[in-house]
């Protein structure tokens, strides 16, 4: 498996660390209630097909990923510098 | 006082040779690792360049030459290997100084790439890592920082604690080509 990071270019696999889905972008308010609380730290989806998820290149440049891979063909179908998502964001 | 004496990561183990490779210590000196502070980027470039008379090095990338280097050293991270770092760069970056911290070697002669082919997944044929390419990967599961600095020469950096790790994965690699290349039984564990 190969991942392509937006810095160091396509690297092996072992190279990254794979921390989980890509929910830890999306903190909620402190005040948001315990619904979105729980959801934020203990309910994931489980999809067939395109996930969001967080990897770290552990190994390589340090950076940490947002990569969208299909969970049903392994197909990486894009990676960005989660700093940017979020600086984007704010 | 205590008389302190500063000792080698590699505690006499280097230089080693074997067939038509040679690994040998690399003294480097100061090394100062550089992080911008947030939004100085730009600024800290410009003025890393007017301080030490060397560009700064973008991603994959070295600048400068023996003594006096820069190398790129992942996100947002630049190593200065060499001279004390200027001290007004302090105003733009995050400054630690690293020098007790690696264990840094060079490895050249005919056939390098495949000793390091053996222990890295990095894309090392020529047309992907020329001359003055650098990255940060693995060597033999261990974190590394590899540099190409010339056309059968590469520098190879690990933490100080996996030095004497990093000659035995190297020596063992070097032996491997060695074997390939014609054999060379008697050369196992030269050290000379």
């Amino acid at each position: 498996m190969r991942i392509t990071c937006p810095i160091c270019g396509e690297r092996d696999r072992r190279e990254f660390h794979y921390q989980g889905a890509a929910v830890a972008l999306d903190r909620p308010a402190p005040d948001a209630g315990a619904e979105s609380w729980d959801d934020y730290l203990h309910n994931r989806e489980n999809p067939a097909g395109p996930t969001r998820e967080l990897w770290h290149h552990e190994a390589g440049c340090g950076a940490w990923l947002v990569v969208t891979r299909d969970t049903v063909t392994h197909e990486m179908q894009g990676s960005e510098l989660a700093s940017a998502l979020q600086e984007a964001d704010s | 006082m205590i008389e302190l004496t500063a000792r080698s990561p590699f505690n006499g183990t280097l230089p080693l040779s074997v067939g038509a490779l040679n690994l040998s210590q690399v003294d480097a000196g100061q090394m100062t690792a550089l992080s911008p502070r947030k939004g100085q980027g730009k600024a800290l470039a410009s003025a890393f360049k007017q301080a030490h008379g060397i560009a700064w090095p973008g991603p994959g990338r070295i600048s400068g030459r023996e003594g006096c280097r820069a190398l790129w050293f992942g996100h947002s991270h630049v190593l200065l290997m060499g001279p004390v770092p200027d001290a007004t760069l302090c105003q733009h970056a995050a400054m630690v100084d690293q020098s007790d911290a690696w264990g840094v070697v060079r490895i050249e002669g005919a056939g390098v790439r495949d000793a390091l082919a053996r222990l890295t997944p990095l894309d090392l044929r020529e047309t992907q890592f020329k001359r003055g390419h650098t990255a940060r990967s693995e060597i033999a599961d261990m974190p590394a920082s590899v540099t190409r600095i010339g056309a059968q020469s590469y520098q190879v950096m690990v933490f100080r604690a996996m030095a004497g790790t990093l000659v035995e994965e190297i020596e063992v690699a070097m032996r491997g080509v060695a074997a390939r290349a014609g054999g060379c039984d008697h050369a196992i564990g030269n050290h000379d």
